[in-house]
């Protein structure tokens, strides 16, 4: 039999692995954004020291490797009686772990931006919160978006890892597939397919909240290096 | 943890120290012949490094080292496993380092290139006396950058046996069966590496700034 025709037969495996990957991948990336969003709005409005405590929090996180970070709430934590199962531990790390990152980018803008805006609002009645939602957030995440976009796909290749710490996910049911068909070659050029085009999709999605950009007045430079 | 355990945490952290660096050592001058290779604009040439760039900043780390190590003796090119982590970082970063590189080649004044010229330099020498010396300069903050995320990735690896930092502190725990302070140590070890380097950038970074005036 063809080495693709096996693969062919097993796709269900493969499939189910993409699945997962991209639950985790897609729940973990909108949670992460939206955690990230009130922890710039706690570092920018509330006390100065809790405001450094949290940036302290945010930079330590941005220091460590991700797998190195999931060791620790999947075989660390239990000492301290706190368990989870792979599947929790796995969103709870790619959860807080982005989060960081996403909150030092839309921090960073923050900076940009000027501050007569906020003063507009105020004098119009905005409360501070429908203030950050309706008129800082959105500019935030239109001016930031190549370098959210990278973050995003970092999270998408954050996943895998996961596969070491036991969660099926596509990495590791390509792995399984292969080693029991030995079929290298071809399982894990699909599932590299399949990584790469979820993350042609998130660019094309980052292109187009570019052009929004661009309509808006908001333009950004294109510099899409890494990370 | 105890004296055993802290020298063979130090082990795994070595491993990972030496298996990085001999892959930035590759990987920044890769990246450089790539972008130079871009920039010459030879038609088929020019897509595929597109296509190598796009295509490595989309690989997770964990699924090309497992490709490349189990995928390669395959091809009949037998890799023992630490040939087969350094090759898939080396390639990794070098897609990255491409484009740190092409940014600044971009950026680099052409008045120069043409000044050059005019005193009769050849291509090559330009390059080697005119532009490398600048656009190293406006690169190594990028390229110190990419290096903080290689040490990041670099866990990887551990998924084809080999003992590096992260993986170490399994070892560690299977003997002591207390997890958490070997972790814990791993995890204070890369933030001190991964600190360094980044304040390294920003000093870079503020070096690069003052000479571009």
């Amino acid at each position: 039999m063809n080495k693709w025709e096996i693969l062919w037969n097993h796709r269900e495996m493969i499939l189910g692995g993409f699945k997962s990957t991209l639950v985790l991948f897609g729940v973990s990336a909108i949670a992460a954004f939206l955690l990230s969003s009130l922890i710039v709005l706690a570092i920018r409005t509330g006390r100065a020291p809790f405001g450094r405590v949290v940036r302290g929090v945010v930079d330590g996180m941005r220091m460590l490797p991700f797998l190195i970070y999931a060791y620790l709430l999947y075989y660390g934590l239990p000492s301290l009686g706190i368990r989870f199962d792979a599947w929790t531990a796995g969103f709870i790390a790619l959860i807080t772990y982005h989060a960081a990152y996403f909150a030092e980018i839309l921090r960073g803008t923050w900076a940009t931006l000027s501050t007569g805006q906020a003063e507009a609002a105020r004098a119009h009645g905005f409360t501070t919160f429908m203030m950050y939602r309706r008129i800082i957030l959105p500019q935030l995440v239109l001016r930031a978006a190549p370098v959210l976009g990278n973050q995003v796909i970092i999270c998408l290749k954050d996943t895998a890892f996961l596969s070491i710490i036991t969660v099926r996910e596509l990495t590791a049911a390509a792995s399984a597939v292969q080693s029991q068909y030995f079929i290298p070659f071809e399982a894990f050029i699909v599932a590299i397919g399949l990584y790469w085009l979820t993350s042609m999709l998130i660019e094309a999605l980052v292109a187009r909240l570019g052009f929004a950009a661009e309509r808006k007045g908001l333009g950004y430079k294109l510099a899409a290096v890494r990370r | 943890m105890d004296q055993a355990a802290l020298h063979t945490l130090l082990l795994g952290a070595w491993t990972t120290a030496w298996i990085s660096a001999v892959a930035v050592a590759g990987g920044v001058p890769l990246g450089l012949a790539l972008a130079l290779l871009r920039e010459a604009r030879i038609p088929v040439v020019g897509h595929i490094i597109v296509l190598y760039v796009s295509l490595g900043r989309a690989t997770p780390l964990v699924t090309l080292v497992l490709f490349i190590f189990v995928g390669a003796p395959l091809l009949g090119i037998p890799l023992d496993r630490y040939t087969a982590a350094i090759v898939t970082l080396l390639l990794n970063t070098a897609a990255f380092n491409a484009e740190v590189w092409r940014a600044a080649i971009r950026s680099f004044p052409h008045e120069q290139v043409e000044a050059a010229r005019a005193a009769g330099m050849t291509r090559v020498l330009i390059f080697r006396r005119i532009m490398l010396p600048q656009i190293w300069i406006t690169s190594l903050p990028g390229l110190v950058n990419e290096m903080t995320f290689l040490i990041k990735a670099s866990p990887a690896i551990g998924v084809i046996g080999i003992v590096d930092l992260t993986r170490v502190t399994n070892r560690i725990s299977a003997i002591t069966y207390e997890p958490l302070p070997p972790i814990l140590v791993a995890a204070a070890l890369y933030m001190v590496a991964i600190g360094t380097l980044v304040r390294l950038q920003r000093l870079l970074d503020a070096r690069a700034q003052r000479l571009a005036m």
